[in-house]
């Protein structure tokens, strides 16, 4: 410690860097490099939907019809405005608007605020119709009966491999064990989705009393697996969902920062960095949206 | 006694067991030990060369501390590209070799005798074109045989060692090896893809049979249908005592247990459970003595050994309401006393 | 925040040189768990990655003790899946992927590269606790059911196992992030804070092995991150991707999961094959030879690593065009591997070879990585990988390139820097017995694998043929000796800290800025900016027999 730098650097420079200059690079790649690790994060999503879209294009086709356009048009709107209001705050940041920089970070976290209420709304919708990822899948939907899922059958299942032990005799004549598995059989997907089974089915009146209380009505048969969809459906989404939810708070706390002060024009990086962010979180949705709203 | 040649793995087709490698029962094993020793010689040169050369330099310019070294070169470019491109030329020829080996052990000839093959936790059935189930791999001798494999449950793999082939189980799909037994024995069948508790006993053996016994073996390979009518009568009469009597008949049991184990081989559990729930068909506890409705409107008020004989082996003959007959006919595959058995062990579920 | 610990009380009344360091220039638990400096970072990572490889360590012993007999020796076989998982689950998340990154690469990395700190101190803690968070994951795992699936999670036993597979998978995706994180940071740290005159070619080789190491873990472990995400996905929700019940494809799973993990397997032993270059140069005090295609191969290896992925899947039922592919490429990362084992040969021909703890790690590594590369060879060809593949010979290789390569080399290092690290010198007999021991030991242990798996003993068996009983039991007895070995190691290690000789800064004669600094260095590294020469220029270091050290008879440090 024969060198106090403290006293030469900015206030904002951190002691291992020499210039403010590098400390901005150094942020700069750092995000990007973030970035990138989120790209790849998603990427793996991307890949399953291509793989089970190219293997079971008749599922994408049928069950995207269950998603709203309109909601989900509304939210790509609402992204893409946000992510100019935080271009327009970062603009602001870099010419010492502050004013300008609170408003433009106030409507972005609006942004993510609104896009976040229409997700609600539009998952609140799914749950209510069992338009549910795998085993909880049942678009038979209201009644509790059908909600017999896979997982129930699976428990029965294990239960009956117990009585199988029970009931059947233990022992050959010599005493050793008798040879027989007590292991359950799988369960061939969620119960009453195989096709042409007949429980989850809608009858033309219940079909009805849908369409009357405002429920989608697909076209085509129902394949088989619809499931998967609504599996991939809510983990981009949901994941996405979350990464907005990160994004809010980071612009919360660069309006908490910009209201206290503390940026000028030699020190806006973390608003910057926090505008990347945001960009990338609206690049996915841009993705995400034609890639599960709009295809068929 | 090893001879050199062995140790060197240079033998004719069905060399011995080695330090190495075990005994070669097949045809295909002959050309994987060799590709197998090609590798092992070169790995063993540049293996004593390093290893001299390591020993060597840290022996002979082993200096006092503060002492400088006696060259400071730090490129050669001859030197440099001859290591690089001998192994490289080395490991072109081991791809080329081990590709085409694999292309012979990845596509079976044609007409081979097929054994459906299913592991399920944890145990391997064998399933016969004649329908016999079997839980040991039995094969012919000096015959072009391929295992098409599945699993019921989570991911197992075939691996027979003396025949150099493995390939994994996997639900839902069906993978395959195929082999040319040489040597009738009996040899190792393992599980190598790790499925649970009992993964390690999910072995069994391989018996090769000289090719003229074997279908004399398959057609005595059921014990049930084996035996002669007398001889049924009195395992029916008291099974106990029978199978004390008579231990030659191998993997018999009395009729409830035997039952039992051909629900299992032969796949009735996918569909019924043991419980008198559904799961693609009517769960089978109370389903001897229990009453039937049809969807024809027709009803039984007990269902009898004629009304289960008639169930399996005519399906569609009567369906109960709720359910769309999809049951296949055991026609051919189930003889009478096996349905007696099957019988017996419905009885037992109360 | 950041001034917080940076502040000493004494900073201003510039004590004399070399008594205040790093370790003496804040007190107190605070100053450690909220500490910016890597090199406090750093020796935190060692600790916790040590006692994560203490605790795998013993799952191993337990495994190879119930092999000693078939069927019962001590535990049944649910126990027995438990240990072998654990051990291995523990061992990569745990330990060897931090190990020689986050904990050697921390102290010494900004110190190589003359560098006050990592470009981002306080990423730096966050991934530390990161780190802590996903290794609680793990001991939740322990305590609610432990985990029988096998490190690989593979799908769809993963999907039905009643064990905790949803703790340790969440385990394992924090522990991606603090990964990625610290990937991060040193990507950064060398693009951005390399001092005047470093250019990429006078880097250190460590240094290129760990920026080679930064971008896998940077570009590969997001993929773990989705693939464990979605079978949390699948045990939670069954959305039915991997299971095959559902219609699901369970190898997909494989794939996914190899994709990340074949490079992780590159994130375990690149930065080995860096510190193997330093021990090596050092030690033979001569300069590397071949220094540009050692540095280069590095990163064509890591490269690489992303496309070979489907070679641990000849046998998954993938096409044979699939398979065809990844054996070629598989084949051409053993090239630029077998350069640099011919390049370390070559640096030591004609060096003046000092044989201290560190250098006899050295030599064992290019031994054990040697066989390690070459059994590699059967299993990247395709025929003979159908006999060889998930028997105890591929158990037998991935230990020689994981264990007897990467622990090997990360020993090594340990013994390397220990002196810069603590200010301490071991005790040099103790550690010649202790490498020895470990050297016999592990050669005992995993050369009999080899045989027993070729011969067709499968992995993860609890119970075996009795044909394989003699090489099981002489394997355990040789893990005795290793385990012993390891022992004797933190004996003596810890015996050091407390009265080991004071070490100088340059007991080895190395070259590289770090034998600039003090022993410890100061909180800043160096007090001075230190001049970068070639990092293998070996002349103008004189030794000192009368205090047993080197000193840099050049001008190293230029003026400020």
């Amino acid at each position: 410690m024969a060198h106090d730098h403290a006293h030469d650097h900015p206030p904002h420079l951190a002691h291992h860097f020499d210039t403010p200059q590098q400390q901005f690079e150094s942020g700069k790649l750092g995000m990007w490099l973030f970035l990138a690790t989120e790209i790849l994060l998603f990427g793996g999503l991307f890949c399953a939907y291509a793989v089970y879209r190219y293997m079971y294009p008749e599922v994408f086709d049928y069950a995207h019809q269950y998603l709203d356009k309109v909601m989900g048009g509304i939210n790509t709107v609402v992204l893409i405005c946000s992510s100019f209001t935080m271009a327009w705050a970062v603009r602001c940041a870099q010419t010492e608007n502050r004013k300008g920089l609170i408003l433009g970070l106030a409507l972005t976290l609006l942004g993510g605020a609104g896009f976040m209420g229409i997700k609600y709304v539009e998952y609140a919708h799914k749950i209510h119709d069992g338009l549910l990822p795998g085993t909880y899948y049942d678009p038979g939907g209201h009644d509790p009966e059908s909600l017999k899922s896979a997982r129930e059958a699976k428990l029965k299942a294990a239960a009956a491999a117990v009585a199988t032990e029970a009931a059947a005799p233990q022992k050959t004549a010599d005493g050793k064990p008798i040879e027989q598995s007590t292991i359950a059989a799988a369960p061939r997907g969620p119960k009453g989705l195989r096709k042409g089974d007949g429980i989850h089915t809608e009858t033309p009146e219940k079909a009805d009393e849908h369409a009357a209380a405002g429920h989608v009505q697909p076209h085509g048969e129902r394949p088989e697996g619809v499931w998967w969809f609504f599996g991939i459906y809510f983990l981009m989404t949901g994941l996405h969902g979350f990464h907005v939810l990160a994004g809010m708070g980071v612009i919360g706390w660069l309006l908490y920062r910009s209201i206290k002060g503390h940026f000028n024009k030699d020190y806006f990086a973390p608003v910057d960095l926090g505008g990347l962010y945001w960009h990338l979180v609206d690049l996915i949705w841009i993705y995400l949206f034609p890639l599960l709203y709009l295809i068929g | 006694m090893m001879r050199f040649t062995d140790m060197l793995g240079v033998f004719a087709q069905g060399g011995p067991k080695t330090l190495w490698l075990p005994e070669q029962a097949s045809e295909g094993a002959y050309n994987v030990d060799n590709a197998f020793y090609f590798v092992y010689w070169v790995s063993v040169f540049f293996f004593i060369l390093i290893t001299v050369l390591l020993v060597w330099f840290a022996i002979k310019y082993r200096k006092p501390k503060g002492s400088q070294p006696e060259s400071t070169v730090t490129h050669n470019t001859t030197l440099e590209v001859s290591w690089s491109v001998i192994p490289t030329i080395l490991v072109v020829i081991m791809f080329l070799w081990g590709f085409s080996g694999f292309m012979d052990l990845a596509n079976p000839p044609e007409n081979c005798y097929t054994i459906q093959t299913t592991g399920q936790k944890w145990k391997w059935l064998f399933t016969y074109p004649n329908g016999h189930v079997d839980t040991e791999l039995h094969v012919p001798a000096d015959t072009d045989v391929k295992l098409l494999i599945t699993s019921e449950d989570v991911l197992h793999s075939v691996f027979i060692p003396a025949f150099r082939v493995k390939n994994d189980a996997v639900p839902g799909r069906f993978t395959h090896v195929w082999f040319n037994a040489i040597k009738p024995g009996t040899y190792d069948f393992f599980c190598t893809e790790y499925c649970g508790t009992d993964h390690s006993r999910m072995i069994t053996k391989c018996v090769v049979h000289p090719k003229d016994e074997f279908e004399t073996w398959l057609e005595n390979a059921d014990p049930i249908k084996r035996m002669t009518d007398e001889q049924f009568a009195e395992y029916e009469k008291d099974p106990v005592e029978f199978i004390k009597k008579n231990p030659d008949f191998k993997g018999l049991l009395p009729p409830a247990a035997m039952g039992g184990a051909l629900y299992d081989k032969f796949g009735c559990k996918s569909c019924h459970l043991l419980t008198d729930e559904k799961l693609i068909g009517p769960g089978f506890k109370g389903v001897y003595g229990g009453a039937r409705k049809f969807t024809d409107g027709s009803t039984l008020d007990k269902a009898d050994e004629n009304y289960l004989r008639e169930s399996i082996l005519v399906p569609q003959a009567k369906i109960v309401e709720g359910y769309d007959g999809s049951m296949p006919s055991f026609q051919g595959r189930l003889t009478d006393r096996h349905i007696y058995c099957i019988i017996e062990f419905l009885k037992g579920l109360k | 925040m950041a001034d917080a610990t940076m502040t000493n009380p004494s900073a201003a009344s510039t004590p004399p040189a070399g008594e205040m360091n790093y370790l003496t220039c804040a007190r107190g638990w605070k100053s450690w768990f909220l500490t910016l400096d890597h090199k406090r970072i750093g020796i935190m990572y060692l600790i916790a990655t040590m006692s994560s490889f203490g605790l795998a360590g013993l799952f191993a012993l337990l495994v190879r003790t119930e092999l000693l007999t078939p069927k019962d020796t001590i535990v049944d076989a649910d126990m027995y899946n438990q240990f072998f998982t654990l051990h291995g689950a523990i061992m990569v998340f745990l330990f060897i992927i931090p190990s020689i990154p986050a904990a050697l690469g921390n102290f010494v990395l900004p110190i190589m590269l003359g560098a006050k700190d990592v470009a981002f101190p306080k990423l730096n803690l966050f991934s530390f606790y990161l780190w802590m968070f996903g290794g609680i994951f793990a001991v939740v795992t322990l305590a609610t059911g432990g985990l029988d699936t096998g490190w690989t999670f593979y799908t769809p036993y993963s999907i039905e196992t009643q064990t905790a597979v949803i703790a340790m998978t969440t385990g394992a995706f924090i522990l991606g992030f603090s990964s990625i994180f610290t990937g991060l940071n040193f990507i950064v740290t060398i693009h951005k804070l390399r001092p005047p005159g470093m250019t990429w070619f006078k880097m250190p080789l460590f240094l290129w092995a760990i920026y080679a190491t930064a971008i896998l873990q940077v570009i590969a472990t997001p993929v773990l991150g989705i693939t464990l995400l979605l079978l949390i996905a699948e045990r939670a929700l069954g959305v039915g991707i991997f299971a095959a019940s559902m219609g699901g494809d369970p190898v997909m799973f494989q794939h996914f999961f190899w994709f990340y993990s074949h490079p992780a397997v590159y994130i375990m032993i690149l930065p080995a094959l860096g510190i193997v270059s330093e021990l090596i140069a050092c030690y033979s005090h001569k300069p590397i030879f071949g220094y540009r295609f050692i540095a280069w191969s590095s990163i064509a290896i890591a490269l690489f690593s992303f496309i070979v992925w489907g070679h641990h899947m000849f046998t998954s039922g993938q096409s044979e065009l699939v398979n065809m592919v990844f054996s070629a490429l598989t084949f051409s990362v053993s090239i630029p591997s077998a350069i640099k084992v011919f390049n370390w040969l070559a640096t030591m021909y004609k060096g003046a070879i000092t044989l201290q703890t560190p250098m006899l790690y050295g030599l064992g590594f290019i031994f054990l990585f040697t066989i390690g590369g070459l059994t590699g060879l059967p299993l990247a060809m395709l025929s003979v990988d159908v006999h060889l593949h998930d028997t105890y010979f591929v158990v037998a290789h991935f230990h020689y390139v994981m264990m007897g390569s990467t622990v090997i080399a990360m020993v090594g290092g340990m013994h390397h820097w220990w002196p810069k690290m603590f200010g301490k010198m071991y005790n040099e007999t103790a550690a010649r017995i202790a490498f020895v021991l470990v050297f016999i030991g592990f050669n005992v242990t995993f050369f009999t694998q080899f045989i027993i798996g070729s011969q067709g003993m499968p992995r993860r068996y609890y119970d075996y043929e009795p044909q394989f009983q003699l090489g099981h039991q002489i394997s355990t007895m040789g893990s005795y000796v290793m385990g012993l070995g390891f022992l004797l190691m933190l004996g003596y290690l810890l015996h050091s800290l407390v009265r080991g000789k004071k070490a100088p800064a340059n007991p080895w004669g190395g070259s590289t800025l770090e034998w600039v600094a003090s022993s410890p260095p100061s909180h800043h590294n160096f007090d001075e900016a230190p001049q970068v020469d070639d990092p293998y220029d070996f002349t103008g270091i004189d030794y000192k027999p009368d205090t047993d050290e080197y000193v840099f008879n050049r001008p190293r440090a230029a003026k400020a």
